[in-house]
């Protein structure tokens, strides 16, 4: 049975939320419960089996369940509570939380914070809204993962993959290896939108052609796919008339996107901004309501676990000074996403009682070479750092030295300079 | 003798480092770019014999799941790749499992062996 | 041998069956896809029209006025949601005020009751309504309903007084007898007193089985929509342009789950194509703007197509075949076919089942079904009750529109079963929701397979050869 009060309620149990409940642990909260809504820890991580995890939290290179499997480790070493098979339905903001199991029925609890870590999901067919029929055969590139690596089963033989995000790429490699034609990867802007290295070990490696400037304009198939258009585009992002060919193939998987989920959020009434699709939250990832806060994939998309498992502990750290001090009600200014930044997190920062550090994740709008990265309020620049190049795929993060923040009144803005 | 030039992308990490390789016939003569030693050697290594690690699941009974994911402890030469999966088709293991545990001793006469990337319970 | 078999299970086809089914009659009802309501009654505007809109004189007129009557009490009986939002008729300036007049007229003749509002107390009730707007009619007994779920509970009704069901069963050929007809279908024939014709788009071509003079023409017309997220709700209403010749525009609509439908354009095609055009959705969203302003198309979660039977007489054709006795057509069911169902069905059994078969009433038959278990619109004290009946029911499967493992479960088992991927969306909505089945189709695989006793690779997501998974992938 689930008791009626928690110091600290953690929903997710992928690598931010299990990372963000150690660290309320290791902050001496006593009473901190972990729900997750699948019957094991680890969320998407389980299904992500290829290496490349684990290099900067834990020095080594791991699978996504054995990076899962670590921070589970240390939450259990830690004296976690954790409730698996169980849905959060609801959310207020005077922190009670509904949700629902097998074991337990339909539950309400009173939570002293609520960590969301309830990470993100995919942009499908139904967004992108590609002209055509709507046969079997189109899946998210995270759903074929699904499909493949945790229930064995292959989604279709010859496949082609619109959207290079790193599950796509990934997925082209996978579907490859267990025997699966794969004839190629569209993307509509002119560079990819995933990590280099994927674009290297998953496509080149195994002669998978790249088509940059090209996306699906028509899907044909009454029961399942029987192929697909692909249309070079313009600049603009339009299809060039006379440019698409018909490209036969059972299978199409998308990897579109990814949109942090937050409909629990939403229905609670907590703040989002636009343009991540996640809360507002401060410099201790606490969002507008407060006692709750927001981390990983459910705050704004990483392209690493990694950064989303560290961005749980940040999150959970601040949860802890929340129930220990209360709430910072020092001057708060807002961070601005300036010249090339697409977006910025968080969404503002205290000037007083911060923590020791405080970390702006921004991605730019382009790639861009030999550029100076400037973090400045007014006309005081707070930071200054140059990179040889930036791409949108790679988030960008900067740590600010939280006395920087002391007695600042304008906007901290950051911007891109080539 | 002729110097041709590589452009490489490194995958050891997701900085993914953009390395220059100079070849001299077969021999890598000059490397620039890379940002670690690891990045060093790998451009080095890519430029005659491209390695990988390889990364897919093999059948496992009595488990929640009914594949287990599993991955080559080292890199193997990335073109055995298809004798590679042959071999891992073949392999069926029995839950429960703990990471790490070796799967096969010597993949496709690689001399690398193929572990458990994670632990699964028996049921 | 059957008394009657009906052909098609649209709405048209359910709710006759339903009605017929409250007689001493042996009845099937044939259709050719996997489940009921899977052509023009998926695809539609789900709007339950008031009859305002058909000209005087018509069939169209009687039946939807008359219809639309009947569904208050047939909603209820049946258990099936619906909402009363009201109907917008927006007009920009003098020219479409004009039309609104002609409407206003219309609807005192047959007593449809509404209220006329100026542009500006529109927008104070519609924020998103253009600012050209001059003036506006709420019919304001205007309901959206969820159409395949009344299509889907007249079947069970009609399934459980005894009426057979063969789904996946396409009519080939029809041969007449001495007395009445056999129907065949590739793998078995049926033989009938009466037939039925309510296959939609495909009318004509049963119509053409049992006679070589067909006096009508049946043009597809395919209407394509947008479907936003609940998580935006731009309309409460039911916002409609004035209508014109192409139909009733392109509307706005609050669906009874929170979602709003954008659409439909008008474009013929042909007869089974329902794909989307990347033409008809820019002139969707194009044409909204004429009535909505700053509509959130970026909550878009789904497109898709449907058909309409649109017939060269522009009305709805439900007459004996000449030369073929018995043979009913119910042809040309355009909007407001939806509205006008449960009259269309009552007229057919009134004018030419009655008098040809004389079927006494059947006592026992029901008139209504028990509903399905939904978990989120119980209490909490209720679903708790559920839960500890069954587990199953606090597993919860799909987050985006919170449905349990047990739900899903009972809609495989009803008397018209769930046997497909879509069948399942259809009925307890795991993959209406902003994922659109991302992270809930293999759960929903899953469970199909299990609870059908086939393997996951026969699991299809609608009609036949439509599979999901191609094969296991380590043996």
């Amino acid at each position: 049975m689930m008791k009626k009060y928690y110091d600290a309620v953690v929903i997710g149990a992928g690598c931010a939320g299990l990372a963000a409940a150690v660290a309320l642990k290791k902050n001496g909260i006593e009473d901190v419960l972990l729900l997750e809504k699948d019957e094991e820890t680890g969320g998407i991580l389980n299904q992500c089996i290829h290496n490349g995890f684990g290099l900067s939290a834990f020095g080594e290179q791991m699978s996504g369940p054995a990076f899962a499997q670590r921070f589970y480790e240390q939450a259990v070493s830690q004296g976690v509570i954790f409730r698996t098979g169980v849905m959060v339905t609801k959310i207020s903001p005077d922190k009670t939380i509904v949700c629902s199991s097998m074991q337990d029925g339909v539950v309400t609890l009173q939570a002293g914070v609520i960590i969301l870590a309830v990470g993100c999901y995919e942009r499908n067919s139904g967004a992108i809204a590609i002209p055509g029929d709507r046969p079997a055969g189109v899946y998210t590139a995270g759903q074929a993962q699904k499909y493949l690596n945790m229930d064995g089963m292959m989604v279709g033989n010859r496949v082609f993959i619109l959207g290079s995000g790193d599950i796509g790429l990934i997925m082209a490699r996978r579907m490859r290896l267990e025997g699966a034609e794969v004839l190629g990867v569209a993307e509509v802007m002119p560079y990819s939108n995933g990590l280099p290295r994927n674009i290297q070990q998953c496509l080149i490696d195994y002669d998978i052609p790249l088509y940059l400037s090209h996306t699906v304009t028509g899907i044909h198939g009454k029961t399942r796919l029987t192929g697909i258009d692909l249309s070079q585009v313009d600049e603009n992002r339009n299809p060039i008339p006379g440019a698409t060919k018909r490209i036969e193939c059972d299978t199409l998987l998308l990897s579109v996107g990814l949109i942090p989920e937050n409909h629990l959020g939403d229905a609670c009434g907590i703040p989002m901004d636009p343009a991540i699709h996640g809360p507002r939250v401060d410099e201790s990832y606490m969002t507008e309501i407060p006692g709750i806060f927001a981390c990983g994939n459910g705050l704004h998309v990483h392209d690493l676990a990694d950064y989303a498992a560290h961005q749980g502990t940040m999150a959970g750290n601040g949860a802890a000074a929340y129930l220990k001090n209360g709430e910072n009600l020092s001057h708060k200014i807002s961070v601005v996403a300036g010249n090339q930044v697409g977006y910025v997190v968080p969404s503002y920062v205290h000037t007083e009682n911060v923590m020791k550090t405080a970390e702006l994740y921004f991605r730019v709008k382009q790639p861009m070479e030999h550029v100076e990265i400037v973090i400045r309020s007014g006309e005081k620049v707070i930071r200054r750092m140059k990179k040889d190049h930036v791409i949108p795929s790679e988030m960008e993060m900067v740590i600010i030295a939280g006395k920087m923040l002391e007695g600042l009144q304008d906007d901290l803005i950051v911007e891109v300079h080539a | 003798m002729k110097k041709e030039t590589k452009q490489l992308i490194c995958v050891n990490c997701p900085k993914g480092c953009r390395i220059t390789v100079t070849m001299e016939g077969e021999k890598a003569v000059e490397v620039t770019g890379y940002s670690c030693e690891n990045g060093k050697n790998y451009a080095m290594q890519e430029s005659v014999c491209p390695m990988r690690i390889l990364t897919t699941t093999v059948k496992i009974t009595q488990s929640t799941l009914r594949v287990l994911p599993v991955m080559s402890e080292k890199e193997i030469p990335l073109h055995v790749w298809k004798q590679a999966m042959e071999e891992v088709r073949k392999i069926t293991v029995q839950a429960p499992v703990s990471i790490g545990q070796v799967i096969k001793e010597d993949l496709c006469g690689t001399g690398v062996r193929l572990i458990a990337s994670r632990s699964m319970k028996k049921v | 041998m059957f008394d009657i078999v009906i052909i098609g299970a649209g709405i048209i086809g359910t709710m006759l069956a339903r009605q017929l089914s409250f007689y001493h009659l042996k009845t099937a009802v044939v259709e050719r896809n996997s489940d009921v309501a899977d052509g023009t009654t998926m695809a539609n505007s789900a709007i339950v029209h008031t009859g305002y809109d058909p000209q005087d004189g018509t069939l169209k007129a009687q039946l939807n006025v008359q219809g639309a009557r009947m569904y208050p009490s047939l909603l209820q009986q049946l258990h099936c949601h619906h909402k009363t939002t009201g109907a917008f008729i927006v007009a920009c300036g003098k020219k479409e005020e004009e039309h609104l007049s002609l409407l206003m007229q219309r609807a005192d003749q047959r007593g449809i009751p509404y209220r006329v509002l100026t542009g500006q107390q529109a927008i104070k009730e519609e924020p998103h309504l253009s600012d050209q707007v001059t003036k506006v009619i709420d019919f304001y007994t205007t309901q959206v309903i969820y159409p395949w779920e009344v299509a889907l509970r007249c079947m069970e009704n009609a399934v459980n007084n005894g009426t057979k069901l063969y789904l996946n069963t396409e009519v080939t050929r029809i041969e007449k007898r001495e007395t009445g007809y056999r129907v065949h279908s590739h793998d078995r024939f049926f033989d009938t007193e009466m037939v039925i014709n309510c296959a939609g788009v495909n009318a004509p071509l049963i119509h053409d089985m049992v006679d070589a003079h067909r006096d009508y023409e049946i043009t597809p017309r395919k209407g394509e929509y947008y479907v936003l997220d609940h998580d935006c709700t731009p309309v409460s209403h039911i916002v409609f342009p004035v209508p014109g010749p192409a139909g009733k525009g392109v509307l706005a609509v609050p669906t009874v789950y929170g979602n709003t439908l954008i659409g439909p354009n008008a474009l013929e095609c042909d007869g089974d194509d329902v794909s989307t055009t990347p033409q008809g959705l820019q002139a969707v969203r194009k044409a909204i703007t004429k009535t909505l302003k700053d509509m959130p198309m970026g909550h878009n979660i789904r497109t898709f197509a449907g058909i309409r039977a649109t017939s060269n007489r522009h009305d709805f054709i439900i007459e004996e075949v000449k030369g073929a006795p018995g043979f009913i057509d119910a042809a040309g069911i355009e909007s407001p076919g939806l509205a006008s169902a449960p009259a269309i069905a009552d007229r057919i059994v009134h004018q030419f089942v009655e008098p040809r078969l004389h079927p006494s009433a059947n006592p026992q038959a029901e008139t209504t079904v028990q509903p399905p278990v939904i978990m989120s619109e119980l209490s909490i004290e209720k679903q708790n009750e559920m839960i500890r009946k069954n587990p199953l029911y606090g597993k919860i499967v799909c987050r985006c529109e919170n449905v349990s493992e047990q739900e899903i479960i009972d809609c495989i088992h009803r008397p018209v079963p769930a046997t497909t991927i879509r069948a399942v969306k259809k009925r307890v909505r795991p993959g209406m929701g902003r994922c659109q089945g991302g992270f809930c189709q293999p759960s929903v695989l899953r469970i199909l397979a299990r609870e059908l006793g086939i393997a996951e690779t026969e699991v299809c997501l609608n009609e036949p050869g439509s599979t999901v998974l191609v094969r296991e992938n380590r043996l």
